[in-house]
Order: structure tokens, then sequence, then C-alpha cells
């Protein structure tokens, strides 16, 4: 399978199960396109039949030379017998082998506060409740939690623990309590805890910078962008805005990392398709590392992003990526989360079909010890999994999201992107479907333009550094 | 190549022997939490 486009001046290529990306002239590309739409599977010998020239001519005669159509098939030939074009899919039969994989659980969300000193209008969480009550994690049920952890690990050495909430600062003590827990423990059983948190920033202080740049492998500090944009989604309960006090502890917080090891997140709605702006007034306050998502809403709620939306929003993607484009080549580069592709070193292919892991590798704890797929499901009873004392009671549900893969879910068959987002995110799917098996097709819609434009600006830079 | 470049040097298959060790970073640990992004991760063998 082949996936071809066109993007700010580049012919992209494609292979989908190759991995490999090719940037073609115009006459390869269109080589490519007949070729293709011949047989999807070609091979060197299919390629050398003497249907293929006639073919080639017939379709492409009037524009181009023979000469030239013929040089191109050479190299097409040529791609086709590194394994680079045309691949044939050597991954289904590995998917049983997925499947059946025996999983360690390596990485916890510790909902360590189920309260919040915001109201976000969009929250997920309910402003930290969590269709529950609100409550604190007591430092008995963390030390269970990061027990079970390293119990259920198995030889994995690496652990992934991510203070979340609600808002994790509103239990700071207990979170500094983990942490020297889990420093204690790794070293007692060969581990090492990566813990992370992330914060609205309100409580941010002097203090508590120091301690998150001793011991947090990452922090993910949540902010929406321009002041309006921000103060609209952003508000204290009583109405007033978060920006003015939260901008300034954040730049002094990534300065202090060296502008590393931290993303600045953001979360767009339907108020502001002119997301690429936030990006940019981001990077305008000195931030280096950032993240933009499509906001997770009802139908019904007036900011969540409709179908008509998607138009706009693929040309602000468009847009960014020529801007990050520019940006890069005057020195004043940034990264964005959702473009970066890492093409060479990449995930290999047991993870591309293990996806993200919730439900098996990743799982929630809540404030008193319940256990669920991933923080999104947390308060649903129906994914209640268990608990820190008794582990996991209900391994049913570890089964169900275990087997779901971009080949279980029919959509992501013949979806060019599937190796990138890996069947895509099962809360998505089961808040809009009821079923973890199936996909969100306008969130699958932005991922695949995510990847076109990741592609693109490799491609650009590329081509920046040989000229 | 006259007429392409390629921006990669390794294919999927390479991946098939070597991964699976497991202890690469969750996806939802980054920098998401509310999509799923596997693609832009870095192997861990590889950092």
């Amino acid at each position: 399978m082949i996936h071809q486009y066109k993007n700010n001046g580049y012919n992209i290529v494609l292979d989908v199960y190759s991995g490999s990306v090719h940037v073609m002239d115009d006459i390869c590309y269109e080589v490519t396109a007949v070729l293709n739409e011949q047989n999807e599977e070609h091979t060197e010998e299919s390629l050398s039949g003497p249907g293929v020239t006639a073919l080639l001519e017939k379709k492409l005669g009037s524009t181009y030379k023979k000469e030239e159509l013929m040089e191109a098939l050479s190299d097409i030939t040529e791609l086709v017998r590194e394994g680079k074009l045309f691949t044939k899919d050597a991954f289904e039969n590995m998917i049983e082998v997925v499947k059946e994989r025996k999983t360690v659980v390596k990485a916890l969300c510790l909902h360590i506060a189920h309260d919040c000193n915001l109201a976000c209008k969009y929250c997920f969480a309910e402003e930290g409740e969590y269709h529950g009550r609100r409550a604190l994690m007591s430092f008995e049920v963390g030390k269970k939690a990061l027990d079970f952890l390293i119990a259920n690990s198995g030889n994995r050495r690496n652990l992934e623990v991510d203070f979340f909430g609600g808002e994790p600062l509103m239990n700071w003590q207990v979170v500094k309590d983990l942490v020297a827990y889990g420093r204690e423990q790794e070293k007692l059983h060969d581990k090492h805890f990566r813990f992370t948190v992330t914060t609205n920033g309100v409580l941010l202080n002097d203090e508590i910078q120091e301690f998150i740049n001793q011991e947090m492998d990452n922090v993910v500090l949540s902010l929406d962008g321009r002041k309006e944009v921000n103060d609209r989604m952003r508000p204290f309960r009583n109405g007033k805005g978060s920006y003015d006090l939260i901008v300034p502890k954040f730049q002094r917080l990534a300065d202090s990392r060296k502008q590393e090891k931290y993303y600045i997140r953001g979360t767009f709605t339907r108020q502001n398709l002119d997301f690429a702006e936030d990006i940019l007034h981001f990077a305008d306050l000195g931030f280096k590392q950032m993240s933009i998502e499509p906001v997770v809403g009802e139908e019904s709620d007036p900011y969540a992003i409709r179908k008509e939306d998607l138009p706009a929003i693929m040309e602000e993607y468009d847009r960014l990526a020529k801007i990050m484009i520019e940006r890069e080549k005057c020195g004043k580069g940034f990264n964005f989360f959702h473009f970066m592709i890492d093409l060479d070193g990449g995930p290999c292919v047991a993870k591309r079909l293990s996806g993200c892991g919730s439900g098996t590798e990743y799982l929630a704890v809540t404030p008193w010890g319940d256990l669920y797929p991933c923080h999104q499901f947390v308060g649903r009873e129906e994914f209640l999994m268990g608990n820190v004392d008794d582990g996991i009671v209900r391994p049913r549900i570890a089964e169900d999201f275990r087997g779901c893969s971009v080949y279980s879910k029919e959509s992501c068959k013949k979806c060019f992107a599937k190796f990138y987002c890996s069947g895509g995110c099962m809360a998505n799917s089961y808040n809009f479907h009821g079923t973890i098996h199936d996909t969100y097709e306008p969130g699958c819609e932005m991922e695949r333009k995510r990847v076109e434009c990741a592609i693109m600006i490799k491609a650009a830079l590329l081509y920046d550094k040989a000229e | 190549m006259k007429h392409v470049k390629t921006l990669n040097t390794q294919t999927l298959n390479n991946t098939v022997k070597k991964g699976g060790c497991g202890e690469c970073q969750t996806s939802c640990q980054s920098a998401c939490k509310t999509s799923c992004t596997v693609g832009n991760q870095t192997c861990e063998q590889k950092r």
C-alpha cells in the first residue's frame, strides 16, 4: 500500500508497509500513481512485464518522452528491489503474537488529586471530579500503587509514573513523599522510575520548581495560548482568567529546564480554529516544546470540533507547518509534539502494532486506589479493573484492550497512517461509538494530516540542507 | 537515483528482529493524554 500526496510543493510517496518515505519529481510521482492503480503490490518481475511500458506510454506519453518514462520506471524498480515501494503487508501475521503476548505494567497515571483550582470548561475530568467526588490520594494508596507497579513490571526496568489530576500540586506533599519512596524502592528492585507531572501552574512556586527539576523526567504545563483564548476556557472558579498568573511561572520553569524535557500543552476548540496563532504565541513567549490538541467533547458542546470544522483545521495544520519551516530556517525553530516524527529511529513494529498500551501496560489509579485502563476511563464503572490492594480482578478488560489493534479495526485496514497512530485513542472510540474497537473519524482525519505535515517538514528541511 | 530522494534509511521490517523490548515510553505519558500518537516516539534502544 502506498500513499501519495502533494504538500507545499513536494511530491511525497509513503510506502506504508516499509515505512519508507520518498520525495519524487513530477514524472516519477505520476508514473508511481499509474503503476499503483494497475497493481498495488508490484514486484520487480511485474514491473519488467511488457504491459507496463505500453501502459505508461498510453497514460503519460502525451506529457513525457518514452526515455524519461523508462528512466523513472528504472528508479521505481530499484526502490521495489530494495523493499521500499509497493511493499506487501508482512505484519498481519504478527498480530496473533502481539495479541497473545504477555504484557507487564510499565506505566501508571496516578490521580493524585481529584480536585482542581481551575474550572476549565472542556475538562473531561469535570473540574477534577471524574464523575465522582472530590478526593486527594493518600500516601498509603500511592505507596501501594508503586508497589503494584514494581510487582507487575516483570523485567521492565524503566517505569513511568505520571502525577495527574485534577491538579496534582493541590496534593504536593504526597507527590514528594511518593517520589522519595520510589527512589528508595528502585534501588532495591533494580528499577528506574521516570516521574512526570501535569500541572495548570496555579500553585507553582520556586520550591516546587526546584523539586520538579530535580526529580521529574518531564513536565506538562497546561496553557491554551493567547490570553483571550486561554481565559475563555481556563478560568478560575470565580470566572477570572488564569493566563496572567500562570504564564510568568511557566516561562521561568521552562528556562530553568533549559527549554528541554517539558511541554507547554494546550487544547484547541472550535472557538479557536486559528490555533496556529496560539502555537506561535507560545513561541513568542519563548517556549520551545509545545503541543496543542483538539478538544474531546460531546457533539452538543458549543466548543466541540464538528465535522464541518475539519477543512479549516486541515488548512491550519498546513499553515503551521510552513511557518515552522520558515522559523527553523532563520534559527527560531521550535518543536510541535504532533509534527514530531522519527523516520529512522522511531518505534519498532511491535510497538506500532500494540498501540498506546492502555489497559495492559498503562493503567490509571484513582485517589482511593481503583485501577482503570487509562485516565480517560476513570469513573466509568464498566471499566473498573481492580484496585491496588487486590490487583487486577477483572482481567477480561485487559484482554479486550490487548486485542485492540490496527488489524482489529475495520477502518484502519485501508488507512496509510495506521503505523503512526497505532489505531488511535480507545477512549475517543468509546466516547463516540460505545466500543473501544472502532475509531473516531474526525480524530483520524486530523492525525492523517499531522502525519502528512510532519513528513513534509522533514522533506523541506532536507532539501534546504542539500541546497 | 535521479528522480527520487528517500528520507529514511531504515525500513519497518528492520525493526522486527530487534524490536519489542518494551522499554520505550508509554505514549500517553508524554504530552497528549487525549489522543494517540505512537509514531513520533523514539526507540529506547536508539536513545
